[in-house]
């Protein structure tokens, strides 16, 4: 791990218990939605995570910005170790990471106005004096493409492009180092996907924002990621820089994961091989013995079923990938 | 004659808060086997059309202002309600984006299955069970007979489409209408739905409507595209001549705004601006707005879809009087 990483998440598990029963209720069981992440993130990187629903991307992204409590590992910004912070502290910690959700009309209080939505954040983490309010609200707004007179409406005045805008600005009010994108484009219509992903892209770039972007859309997370990690059932079975783990995938699921995503061009579609993966991504609450993904992987020998691959490194460009025939198989 | 041949529909909706004009002068022709695409964002106007091919516009609030859609001669749109249901269901079928609303979650999938082929084909139940069988296997569902006595709950969401695939194909309609049937799955769940709708087509010889807001599905899919915007045809063409000699400027928008996985990072190409809010018609291309090659006229003439190259046909008015090429 670099020294200058901004953000370690070591060896992170989100478990979240089963139950049984009303009266009577007994554990039954783990369901493992993170089993062991661990990524850094240095100033002014997009680091790109996909995978299918279900895989715990958002469960990673909600134990990373506190919102659950992993039951074990570290999550550290800064060196400091924030699984360890309680109440107020973690409280005044919030404003170094923000979050954006999918669905900006969720994540806004309709019966605030921008202004007011804006300079609460503001208010609530920087003591940002009154009378400079309205001037850094207008040059946030700027900032992520509206308008000043955007200040006096509510939410339901904008459309869905535009308030995942004011989202972004709510976010990028306390000035946080580390922003948590969960699917932010995937409500919005391509027309409009594109523009937010130019912004998200421009801003970390300007601001040294180190941004983890999660989707489900490789082609998206292609685009505006300088790094890429793939998750499979709670574990990253992939990462390396983007391009190259696009271009060359390692693990079989990832190659999988690339060759479903339909090209926009109806020669390269006709000429294509797809590998069409059997089955269903299996169920967290009772995952498959050894390789998580071994069941439904073209690759898949006998002794894939009893080892649990670890990620491990591939080559120079600080590439990993967890499959045990990752260095037999040619995919 | 044409499977199916859409002529000048207009459908509106009468709101509270003025009249929304979903679908203007929309024509198409659908030939037996082939697939066409309908290709729009929200709002464009792509699912009313289907709807109301399909009879399932609610009227009120909303209106069919004009058109006809013939289906094997027979107005769809005017034809009394006993003979579109002989039709619906038995020639004409429609899948949809989110299976668990299409299923009846009271009701074991074998009952549901069976019930277009009792309706329709007057089918005894064993016979219709044999046929029900037969179809889940098809549509590749393992262990058929046990899953026949499940409920829609118990399945996975690709399962779900699967079964609601086998229930709209199980009486072999001539056409299939399916309306984003993987815009709620994964990406290698959407690659097996996908496979299954090509392969019953080849085998039933069905014609497919696939409406769906990812270029990159269409490219892979269609025979022929047609591209929406706000409720009017922008372009339709051949599929190769859609991509390859786009003629429209939104259709080009559109297409280089998606990242595709081949590309070099850096900026997106932007449409800048907003689709234009469906209470407030303005007079002129919809999307002149947001057109960078929009000149004065763009915004006060009607526009209106035209053949500009052989089976080409676009609404675009620069091309049709400059020849203007994007």
């Amino acid at each position: 791990m670099s020294a200058a990483a901004l953000l370690q998440v070591q060896d992170v598990k989100t478990w979240f218990p089963v139950d049984k029963g009303f009266l009577f209720k007994r554990r039954v069981g783990e369901v493992k939605a993170v089993d062991g992440v661990s990524f850094s993130l240095r100033q002014g990187e997009i680091l790109g995570l996909v995978g299918e629903s279900g895989c715990g991307k958002s469960t990673l992204a909600r134990t990373i910005l506190q919102l659950v409590r992993p039951a074990a590992g570290a999550v550290l910004l800064e060196g400091r170790a924030l699984t360890a912070l309680r109440g107020a502290s973690l409280r005044r910690a919030r404003s170094d990471f923000q979050m954006v959700f999918q669905d900006p009309y969720a994540s806004l209080n309709p019966r605030m106005t921008v202004f007011d939505a804006l300079a609460e954040a503001m208010l609530a983490h920087r003591r940002v004096p009154r009378r400079e309010l309205p001037g850094r609200i207008d040059a946030l707004l700027e900032k992520v493409g509206l308008s000043p007179q955007a200040r006096r409406k509510y939410p339901h005045e904008f459309s869905g492009g535009q308030r995942q805008r004011i989202a972004i600005a709510r976010a990028l009010a306390v000035a946080p180092k580390l922003l948590v994108a969960d699917e932010p484009v995937s409500a919005l219509d391509v027309s409009i996907q594109a523009q937010i992903i130019n912004l998200l892209a421009r801003l970390s770039r300007e601001m040294g924002l180190a941004l983890l972007f999660i989707s489900h859309d490789l082609s998206v997370v292609k685009h505006i990621s300088n790094r890429i990690a793939v998750m499979y059932l709670g574990r990253i079975v992939e990462t390396g820089p983007a391009a190259e783990v696009i271009e060359r995938p390692l693990h079989p699921y990832t190659k999988a994961l690339i060759s479903a995503v339909p090209i926009p061009d109806p020669r390269r579609e006709a000429h294509r091989a797809r590998i069409l993966l059997p089955g269903d991504p299996p169920s967290p609450l009772n995952p498959p013995g050894g390789c998580p993904f071994h069941p439904r992987c073209l690759y898949a020998q006998p002794r894939c079923a009893q080892v649990v691959p670890s990620l491990e490194p591939f080559g120079q460009s600080g590439r990993q990938a967890s499959c045990i025939r990752m260095r037999e198989i040619d995919i | 004659m044409s499977l199916l041949a859409v002529e000048n529909l207009s459908v509106s909706f009468h709101t509270r808060h003025g009249v929304v004009r979903a679908v203007q002068d929309v024509s198409f022709q659908l030939e037996r086997g082939q697939t066409l695409g309908i290709v729009g964002e929200s709002g464009s106007g792509k699912s009313v059309t289907c709807y109301s091919i399909m009879g399932l516009v609610p009227q009120p609030p909303g209106r069919t202002e004009a058109g006809r859609a013939l289906f094997d001669g027979v107005d769809l749109l005017s034809c009394p309600r006993r003979r579109l249901n002989r039709i619906r269901g038995a020639r004409l079928s429609m899948i949809f984006q989110d299976a668990m609303t299409s299923l009846n979650p009271f009701l074991r999938i074998g009952d549901q299955l069976i019930e277009p082929l009792m309706i329709h084909e007057k089918v005894a139940r064993p016979a219709a069970i044999a046929r029900a069988l037969a179809m889940l296997d098809a549509a590749g569902i393992a262990d058929a007979e046990r899953r026949l006595k499940m409920f829609p709950h118990e399945f996975s969401g690709g399962m779900r489409q699967r079964v609601m695939i086998a229930m709209a194909l199980i009486t072999k309609p001539d056409l299939l209408i399916a309306d984003e049937p993987t815009t709620a799955l994964d990406v290698t769940v959407q690659a097996q739905i996908l496979e299954l709708i090509r392969k019953m087509q080849r085998e039933l010889g069905m014609a497919v409507i696939l409406v769906s807001h990812d270029l990159g599905i269409v490219a892979g899919f269609c025979d022929r595209v047609m591209v929406m915007y706000a409720g009017r045809v922008m372009e339709s063409a051949p599929i190769d001549d859609l991509f390859y000699d786009t003629k429209h400027p939104y259709t080009r928008g559109l297409r280089n705004s998606i990242p595709a996985l081949q590309m070099k990072g850096g900026e997106l190409h932007v449409i800048p601006g907003q689709p234009p809010d469906p209470h407030h018609a303005l007079p002129g291309c919809p999307f002149a707005p947001r057109c960078a090659q929009a000149v004065d006229y763009c915004a006060t003439e009607e526009i209106r879809l035209l053949e500009t190259a052989p089976n080409h046909r676009t609404a675009c008015l620069r091309v049709q009087k400059e020849g203007m090429p994007v």
